[in-house]
């Protein structure tokens, strides 16, 4: 070696100092748990989207699954659906977690913690449990709720969760009533962030209130609204629970979701590679999605 | 209290009117929100028997503890799928403040080779749809495992999950290092420090952590429900599905049902209520 400090360089790349394997410790369990539940079947999820999954020696079937996927009605259809659901549910979500945000913010911080509590109850409670409790408001007899507030408007009663002309929209309505507390809270810290001094100078200015929203505080919760339209986006594309439990994807597949459709594929019908291959293009469009709105709106955000 | 609202300093009546319609308002919008739950808790105490269809009102006109009684009655697992619950959940608690939280601080403040090449698949794990993984785990887990039936495979997938590794990675990294490199100098190994001076410092987001973890764990149905057939390994939230499904007519049964599936967390959110709503912003955006 001519160059004492090259072969130096090249030795430490070679043996793990303590600081090292410090590291490796701390991350032991970690790793160990990330590599087998996580690690390998997502790489497991790839294969067996190119085979047909037999217990004792799969076939590979090259490009069938995708194929078979692509070509089906239904999965257009969940795509459909799922799209319809998350364009309505995650703006709307949105816009109802910011006027309330915005409504909570003239009050005493006693009052705030309160509505924040509030609001923030019905997240607490298992998606199983309220799915239990909408399914009875739903009730397509006259006793269930929803029909009762339409009695008193004089309203025809409605079939809400079995009628293709109302599922989807009861689908929506029970997403936006009830799961807002997160986002409210989470609209509250980013409003009490932002410094007083921008709204007294535009007080000076002569801004009306909507002009201070407009200019000084939609701007600066930019970020807030990225992070949660990302999130509500990529949780809306996973959603399975109130499909599978108050509808089951009914009627005539107006609720199935692509979350519900890859389950039944998987658990009901043992298709095991054409539930992976839709799982596969479901993560390639959250992460196309997600990769748009970080393009879009322009700037990163810190996380 | 933010500048954003005009104080009407001139005429303060003007500003108590605002106050008080926008208090009404969401005021009203809470009741809205929150009056599935009050529905569930009033029916909870109805009868244990079929609602014929044009008969029953707003809340139940006799009250008692009959569906409780039923939905009790209807396993004799129904005790045990709580215990079940808890168990996991519990369980799952102690691994990620444990195991995620070490991670975590190396991320944060070890230097050790390859770390941002792991810190990065952990970031790409966070966006991965469940649905990728299920049937990879569920073919592991019941074919290759035979494990059905069994707390480990209930308790395992979650143990250790990229989100908390990734939350206490962000708060230890905002800890001095210098507290660090004084306690090496001192002769202090990683595993002290971590133990006697980091740990003490992040009581905070451990307790979120752990309630944060201990509710999802709670409120999960998807997983426990494929890896479990026995119904005496069944959780609540699967025991309650399986109730559901068994008796789709039965309004009372079904709401104590639900009452008696989320009553722990409601239990524990009123007693912890700082944690849960603290919770909700440590995971999102900084500034």
């Amino acid at each position: 070696m001519k160059n004492p400090k090259a072969a130096t360089i090249k030795k430490r790349r070679f043996f793990l100092t303590s600081e090292d394997l410090n590291g490796y410790l701390f991350i032991l369990v970690a790793l160990i748990i990330f590599s087998i539940f996580t690690i390998y079947p997502v790489i497991s999820a790839i294969i067996t989207s190119f085979q047909d999954y037999k217990p004792f020696g799969s076939e590979w079937v090259r490009l069938e699954n995708y194929e078979k996927a692509l070509s089906s009605k239904l999965f257009w259809k969940a795509i459909k659906n799922t799209a319809v659901y998350t364009a309505v549910t995650v703006p709307g979500s949105l816009a109802i977690a910011f006027t309330v945000a915005v409504m909570i913010m003239p009050f005493s911080r006693k009052s705030q913690a309160l509505f924040k509590s509030l609001y923030y109850i019905p997240a607490v409670a298992s998606g199983v449990a309220l799915s239990v409790v909408w399914l009875w408001l739903y009730d397509a007899s006259p006793s269930g709720l929803f029909n009762q507030i339409l009695t008193f408007f004089h309203i025809p009663t409605q079939n809400w969760l079995g009628s293709s002309k109302t599922a989807m929209l009861s689908m929506i309505l029970m997403s936006l009533l009830s799961g807002q507390g997160s986002s409210i809270i989470i609209y509250i810290a980013a409003l009490l962030g932002i410094d007083n001094s921008y709204f007294e100078a535009a007080e000076l200015d002569g801004a009306t209130f909507m002009q201070k929203v407009a200019y000084i505080v939609l701007p600066l919760c930019k970020p807030t609204t990225l992070f949660l339209l990302v999130t509500g986006i990529i949780n809306s594309f996973q959603v399975f629970m109130n499909a599978y439990m108050m509808t089951g994807g009914g009627p005539d597949n107006n609720t199935t979701m692509i979350g519900l459709l890859i389950f039944n594929n998987a658990f009901e019908y043992g298709k095991y590679g054409l539930a992976c291959a839709q799982a596969i293009m479901l993560a390639i469009v959250i992460a196309a999605l997600t990769a748009i709105q970080f393009k879009v709106a322009g700037e990163n955000v810190e996380y | 209290m933010t500048g954003l609202y005009s104080q009407h300093l001139k005429n303060p009546k003007l500003r108590y009117l605002r106050n008080g319609i926008m208090g009404v308002v969401l005021f009203f919008f809470a009741v809205v929100v929150l009056f599935p739950l009050v529905y569930m808790l009033a029916w909870s105490f109805g009868p244990a028997r079929e609602m014929a269809a044009s008969s029953f009102s707003i809340f139940p006109k006799t009250w008692s503890l009959d569906s409780y009684r039923y939905f009790f009655n209807f396993s004799p697992y129904s005790v045990r799928w709580l215990w079940n619950s808890f168990v996991v959940a519990a369980a799952t608690v102690l691994g990620n403040v444990v195991f995620a939280s070490m991670a975590g601080y190396a991320f944060a403040k070890i230097r050790f080779k390859g770390r941002s090449f792991l810190f990065f698949l952990i970031l790409m794990a966070m966006m991965i749809p469940y649905q990728v993984t299920q049937v990879p785990l569920y073919i592991l887990f019941v074919n290759k495992f035979k494990m059905t039936d069994t707390y480990a495979a209930l308790i395992l997938p979650g143990f250790c999950t990229a989100y908390n590794i990734f939350l206490s990675k962000q708060f230890f990294s905002g800890i001095p290092t210098s507290l660090i490199e004084n306690a090496k100098v001192e002769g202090a190994g990683q595993l002290r420090i971590f133990g006697s001076i980091i740990l003490p410092l992040s009581k905070t987001v451990l307790a979120v952590m752990a309630i944060n973890t201990f509710m999802g764990s709670w409120n999960t149905f998807f997983w426990p429900f494929l890896v479990t057939s026995d119904r005496a390994m069944y959780t609540i939230q699967v025991g309650l599905k399986t109730f559901k499904f068994a008796n789709g007519t039965m309004l009372s049964p079904m709401m104590a049902g639900a009452v008696i599936s989320a009553l722990p967390m409601f239990v524990l959110f009123f007693s912890l209520q700082k944690y849960f709503l603290e919770g909700v912003t440590i995971g999102a955006v900084k500034g």
